[in-house]
């Protein structure tokens, strides 16, 4: 965390300094923003991480960030009562819902635009778009797409509260952006927005890269291409550690 | 201290893991059960996938079947040919089970499925054992009471394929384990478990073998169906977490060594009492949870 907030310090210094002695190109660059680093390895001990977001503007205004996972297709269900149990009945199915969601603003959100500016970018989860495999959201439609946020919050991925950006002055500003020990992984996409007179500016897209690395990473590739071979030697190891484990006992 | 799982995408606590191998170790050694009935669901408790759960219990009840069986084989409790038949039945069944369980994956079902079954078949088990346990308890109790006979003749022993068990001092038909072990076969791959706590109640009152040998052959059989039901859900459903199964497994397989000790001093009728109880503990435990109007209506679940 201090080696964060010191790379974050160097660069935001870097940014101040070289904006206004880099030229014309430089200047014209209304917004510029990077992350302390593009890839978050999951190992062994992973317990969640964390990464600080900082970047510079050419002037005051707000900035909102949205963080989102690789998409996938996901089923809700709901359950109904039959015969005095509860079973899933009715069934969902939305598409490119993004694994994970984050979004932190400057100011609160409802100040910072309009809704329909907030709509248009996907500013939080009132405003994502969600989309069902059959076709648009109906009116009966509305409780699956709340419980599906919230089965997503419960889980973590999706996040409850907007996150906080911190101004150093009016220009330079830093957030950091949080991952739970559940992240899914893949290639995220960090997206950051100026927004001044409740409208977007400018905006800059930055890649995130969360993935296993180590032992992990080789185990979870390894099941994924040679599965069969994978589960001979998940069998073999259990079958060698059960008879190691008998082992000290033989003469008890 | 956390450890993170590679396949089931999550980090849970090392010693929680432990000790809940030691636990089901434990009974396993006792009671020549898997403990898989017991350890599906905590894991899904604390926080792993279903799907992940289910298949990583198979891969780590290969292990803790394996330490049992050596045990028990030292004392001469393991009749490999009733064993070996078993198999043979477990494997075809557990073909069946794993395409099922992908099937029941798809349409939202699989855990409907998997609480009814165990619901259904630990309830009506544990009741049965209860019953005749207490029943002989009471019987040694009154002496001068008469005997039953030893052994009563049935439309089973007409089957063809007659064949002599002689470590289980039987002579019966071999489409009775082949169809017991078929059976199992399934629901190993659909409910993650060995299927011991249903074997080995089958075994004593279906088969008539003697209370000695059948956990040490349960175990046995479990070795091999569970590792059947372990690499065809890792070619199938890619939900075999070896981590987690190995995690397991140290805690289980001293939990194991342990259990068998004990269970080689209990009586054969108190044993079976007592796996009755826990047998029928977990089947009303089940049954009020799925009467009960659940906390939260709505499931998500990604797409395969």
């Amino acid at each position: 965390m201090r080696r964060a907030r010191q790379l974050f310090l160097a660069g935001a210094l870097a940014l101040a300094i070289g904006l206004p002695l880099g030229g014309g190109a430089a200047r014209c660059e209304p917004l510029v923003a990077d992350l302390t680093g593009h890839l978050i390895g999951i190992t062994g001990a992973f317990t969640g991480a964390s990464v600080v977001l900082f970047g510079a503007t050419d002037g005051p205004g707000d900035v909102v960030v949205v963080v989102r996972g690789p998409e996938h297709d996901v089923a809700v269900r709901r359950k109904r009562r039959v015969a005095g149990i509860w079973v899933n009945a009715k069934e969902e199915v939305f598409t490119d819902v993004p694994s994970f969601y984050s979004i932190a603003s400057s100011r609160p959100l409802d100040t910072v635009a309009p809704p329909a500016v907030l709509g248009f970018n996907e500013f939080g989860l009132d405003y994502l778009r969600l989309k069902l495999t059959r076709g648009t959201l109906r009116e009966e439609d509305i409780p699956f797409r709340d419980a599906l946020i919230e089965t997503q919050q419960r889980e973590r991925v999706f996040a409850e509260t907007v996150g906080k950006i911190d101004f150093l002055g009016d220009r330079l500003f830093s957030t950091t952006l949080r991952f739970p020990s559940n992240v899914p992984v893949g290639t995220y996409e960090v997206k950051v927005f100026l927004i001044r007179n409740k409208a977007v500016v400018s905006a800059q897209t930055t890649p995130l890269v969360i993935a296993k690395v180590g032992l992990d990473a080789e185990i979870a590739d390894f099941a994924d291409r040679r599965a069969a071979i994978y589960g001979l030697v998940a069998v073999a190891t259990a079958m060698v550690a059960g008879w190691l484990a008998s082992v000290p006992f033989r003469n008890a | 201290m956390e450890i993170y799982l590679p396949i089931a995408e999550v980090s849970l606590d090392v010693f929680v893991l432990l000790a809940l191998g030691a636990g089901v170790g434990f009974l396993s050694g006792v009671f020549g059960v898997g403990g898989g009935f017991l350890l599906t669901p905590f894991l899904i408790f604390i926080g792993v996938p279903p799907a992940v759960a289910v298949a990583s219990s198979a891969n780590q009840l290969v292990g803790a079947s394996v330490s049992g069986v050596l045990a028990h084989w030292k004392r001469g409790n393991v009749d490999f040919k009733m064993g070996a038949i078993l198999l043979i039945g477990g494997f075809l069944g557990s073909l069946l089970g794993v395409w099922l369980f992908g099937i029941l994956r798809r349409l939202g079902q699989i855990e409907l499925v998997i609480n009814l079954c165990f619901v259904l078949l630990l309830g009506t088990l544990g009741a049965l054992m209860l019953v005749e346990g207490t029943r002989t308890l009471l019987r040694r109790r009154r002496v001068g009471m008469p005997r039953r006979k030893l052994h009563q003749h049935t439309w089973i022993h007409g089957l063809p394929l007659k064949m002599r068990f002689r470590r289980s001092k039987l002579y019966i038909s071999a489409l009775l384990p082949l169809g017991l072990g078929f059976l199992i076969g399934i629901l190993s791959a659909i409910m993650g478990i060995g299927g011991g706590f249903v074997m080995v109640p089958a075994m004593i009152y279906l088969l008539g073998m003697p209370t000695m040998v059948v956990p040490g052959t349960s175990l046995f059989q479990i070795i091999f169906v569970a590792a059947t039901v372990t690499v065809l859900q890792a070619i199938n459903n890619r939900t075999v977490d070896a981590m987690l199964a190995l995690v397991l497994l140290i805690g289980g397989v001293l939990g194991a060594q342990i259990g068998t000790r004990m269970g080689s001093r209990l009586r054969g009728d108190q044993l079976r009492i007592m796996l009755a109880v826990l047998v029928l503990g977990v089947a009303i435990k089940l049954a009020v949870d799925m009467t009960m109007t659940p906390e939260q209506l709505y499931s998500a679940a990604p797409v395969l």
